[in-house]
């Protein structure tokens, strides 16, 4: 299940609701907002996200994720707003019989939603300016997916 | 001649200076549509970083636009 929220992320609640008795192994990953990019100081992000387009897209990910390294049960949560440093920004947990699967589940789930959601980060400087950060693998291999 | 709502997102909406209008023009594609929205607005991104949807459906760029279609173009995506 994948929700775009408007509100701060209550990771432990999170990670309660992956309980599950059959679960040997469970991973989280969490994205935080981090003071620095690119040389620059960053004071705060606002996202944007198209959440129809979003969940939608989501969704997929985590049926891709699960046909690959079959869990037991996954959540995402992504942040939509304006957030100030050491937010959680994405949070993704998984539970599975073995910890393979949840490692590797995880990893796959974040890889993809940071290149397939329509979901956008907007930089605040310090100096006043900001701007739009661009998918960093895109633009690195030049293309559109 | 064809009528196609287009939506804006992130940097686009703020090239654009709206989140949508409703465009008449002369589309085969969604590629042509974004050809005219950015001589309309002056865009240089090119098309290859972007993403578009046509009526809520993620599309590619050869995807033929019909007339009262929705196209949402998508500027380069960074979640996470």
């Amino acid at each position: 299940m994948i929700e775009i929220s408007d509100s701060p992320i209550d990771t432990a609640e999170l990670q309660r609701s992956l309980i599950n008795p059959a679960a040997g192994g469970y991973c989280a990953f969490e994205g935080w907002v981090r003071n620095e990019n690119e040389g620059h100081v960053v004071e705060r992000l606002e996202y944007e996200a198209y959440k129809p387009l979003a969940i939608t897209e989501g969704e997929k990910v985590l049926a891709e994720a699960r046909a690959k390294f079959p869990y037991l049960d996954a959540r995402c949560v992504h942040r939509a707003g304006l957030l100030e440093i050491g937010e959680c920004a994405v949070w993704i947990g998984v539970a599975s019989a073995h910890r393979d699967e949840a490692f590797k589940a995880c990893r796959y789930i974040i890889d993809e939603i940071k290149v397939r959601l329509p979901i956008w980060k907007k930089e605040h400087y310090a100096n006043g300016d900001s701007g739009w950060v661009n998918c960093e693998r895109c633009a690195q291999h030049g293309i559109a997916d | 001649m064809k009528t196609i709502k287009v939506c804006y997102f992130a940097m686009f909406r703020e090239h654009a200076g709206v989140a949508e209008e409703t465009l008449t023009l002369e589309a085969a594609t969604a590629h042509d549509v974004f050809e005219q929205t950015r001589l309309r607005h002056g865009s240089d991104e090119p098309n290859g970083h972007c993403k578009v949807a046509i009526n809520d459906h993620m599309a590619d760029w050869d995807t033929p636009v019909n007339d009262g279609d929705t196209v949402l173009l998508f500027p380069p995506v960074a979640g996470g």
